[in-house]
């Protein structure tokens, strides 16, 4: 579905990623895991193409989006629920919703909506509520459910477990395995690697902007290297 | 049902302010000096609505208004001056002035517009330093343009239903652009530009379509200006008077069409006002008067005097306030 092939991108002089090569099969959740700075965020933005790509290339179902706009990209079928959640703070629930579905044909939206409520109850409750008044929980639903009104084929999530309690994470990704039974294949960043490893088919690991490990989630959980380097800190915080 | 009665209640009250305006002139009651003042005051709020959109719904932070208010302003003076004073010219010029200072956001907003906020400033600040030295040295190209010494000699057509029509024109237009799905993604812009370009938004096309329309409204005052007092100065054309209209939309509350307006048309007033009460020679210090009042406004009520909320007729109508903040959304919807 996503073929990542040597994919180099620069902040000015510095190399954030060197030829980091990937791929993710339809139906599957993909996980990046990798400490604070090893190019996971940036590798998810240079797919959506928020980030300038320096070389490689980017293939999504067959097409080569290496140089495609934003906006492009999302009309394709990629979904971004970026670092920080980014919701627009002065808006309400139901008006960031709608804007997750600025590509959706009109008719579209209504039903769109009805099955991110039904993902997420509580933002029906608060659909008339200003989005920056949200707990940060519910702004991550928000964050999730915006990118899931344009129905994206792939989603890509940037750290959704970003600040919340383990009790609201097991929740979080508990609904992103949900929306992957549903059909949606998941890219997922994340530096909780316990959480993400649990619900991930197969994982990569990222390090200063390399590849250093792959394969099943299940056996990078047992790896001795994964283990002490990040694992040991989440499996303490967790 | 409730919506049409509004809009019919809006439209005979704007009607009825027309009349009301117009008979309170004809009768004298509203003097020669005040009624230039009003007239003044309704252009002022044409180019402060362009700059409404272009920095209080799209966030895009432009020192350069007056530019485009000039631009206009010699664009719509030159073509009655040479062609004539006749209505039809008078009209050709407006939409001259419009098109011009539309067509000049357009070329230099495809550069500039990539920058964020503050560098975007300084371009367009530049910007209204270029178009300045231009027309103090107009002669140069052609001498009907005047340079330094101003333009002369352009006829005077503008009249009270011109400007008062076309500050409602303007006020329409914007209003119905910022409730479609279109103002939508112009604030979205605003809020978060990389939240907005995953929601795919083309955002370099929103944030041009804003520049464009805000900057065409400012050609259209310049036009206005132009045929009110038939003399132009490179002067009123200055970095100052791109201030006076972002302290408007400042003062007014970003985001609030009708803190614009209400500011627009106070700020001339009381700028008149200050004329009157001031000797001559402390007339500079009005500038200080803005700068304090923009001060306190800041300490007092940092969102602006409306603070991104809208009056509307709705509340004489009957129509639940609550309505008011929140149905925007269900608005924006229908359009999309």
């Amino acid at each position: 579905m996503l073929q990542v092939r040597d994919l180099q991108v620069r902040y000015g002089a510095i190399e954030a990623l060197h030829r980091v090569s990937f791929d993710v099969q339809p139906g599957e959740i993909v996980t990046l895991i990798g400490a604070n700075g090893a190019g996971k965020s940036t590798t998810l933005r240079a797919i959506s193409g928020l980030v300038r790509i320096a070389g490689g290339q980017v293939i999504f179902e067959g097409r080569d989006i290496t140089r495609e706009k934003a906006h492009r990209i999302v009309a394709l079928g990629i979904g971004h629920v970026p670092e920080g959640r980014r919701v627009f703070a002065d808006m309400t629930v139901r008006e960031n919703l709608e804007l997750g579905a600025f590509l959706t044909p009109p008719e579209k939206v209504r039903e769109n909506m009805e099955r991110v409520f039904e993902r997420f109850p509580r933002l029906r409750e608060r659909q008339n509520q200003l989005a920056g008044t949200l707990s940060g929980g519910e702004q991550q639903m928000l964050a999730i459910g915006r990118a899931l009104m344009n129905r994206p084929r792939l989603l890509l999530l940037d750290e959704p477990s970003m600040g919340l309690s383990p009790l609201l994470v097991q929740e979080i990704f508990e609904i992103i395995q949900e929306i992957n039974a549903q059909g949606t294949t998941v890219l997922l960043v994340e530096q909780n690697a316990n959480m993400a490893l649990s619900i991930a088919h197969r994982a990569y690991v990222l390090e200063a902007g390399r590849i250093v490990l792959s394969g099943p989630a299940r056996e990078l959980r047992d790896h001795p290297a994964v283990r002490s380097a990040y694992l040991g800190e989440a499996a303490r915080a967790g | 049902m409730a919506q049409m009665s509004r809009r019919l209640v809006a439209a005979v009250s704007v009607v009825g302010l027309y009349i009301l305006l117009e008979l309170l002139r004809r009768t004298g009651v509203i003097g020669a000096y005040w009624a230039q003042v009003m007239d003044l005051s309704l252009i002022i709020t044409i180019s402060a609505v362009g700059l409404s959109l272009i920095y209080g719904f799209a966030g895009q932070f432009s020192l350069g208004h007056a530019a485009f208010y000039g631009i206009g302003a010699y664009t719509a003076g030159l073509i009655t001056k040479t062609l004539g004073g006749e209505i039809h010219w008078y009209v050709v010029a407006l939409a001259a002035g419009a098109g011009a200072a539309s067509l000049v956001a357009f070329l230099i907003g495809l550069p500039i517009l990539r920058l964020r906020s503050d560098y975007l400033g300084i371009a367009t600040l530049g910007f209204g330093f270029i178009v300045k030295v231009l027309l103090d040295n107009s002669d140069k190209i052609s001498p009907t343009l005047g340079g330094a010494r101003g333009m002369l000699g352009i006829p005077q057509m503008t009249t009270f239903p011109w400007v008062f029509w076309g500050a409602v024109l303007a006020v329409l237009l914007v209003r119905n652009l910022v409730h479609s799905s279109y103002g939508r993604a112009c604030l979205s812009v605003r809020e978060d530009e990389i939240a907005a370009d995953i929601m795919g938004i083309h955002t370099t096309r929103f944030k041009t379509l804003a520049f464009v329309l805000g900057c065409g409204l400012a050609g259209l005052a310049g036009g206005l200006y132009a045929h009110l007092y038939s003399y132009l100065h490179p002067q009123s054309f200055d970095f100052l008077r791109s201030l006076d209209v972002l302290l408007i939309v400042v003062l007014g509350g970003l985001g609030s069409l009708t803190g614009t307006v209400v500011t627009a048309i106070g700020l001339v007033f009381l700028q008149e006002w200050l004329r009157g009460i001031l000797p001559r020679d402390y007339l500079d210090w009005r500038i200080v008067i803005y700068a304090i009042i923009l001060i306190v406004l800041m300490i007092r009520r940092p969102q602006g005097l409306m603070g991104g909320r809208e009056w509307s007729l709705r509340i004489l109508v009957g129509g639940d306030p609550a309505q008011i903040v929140t149905g925007k959304g269900e608005k924006g919807r229908a359009s999309a």
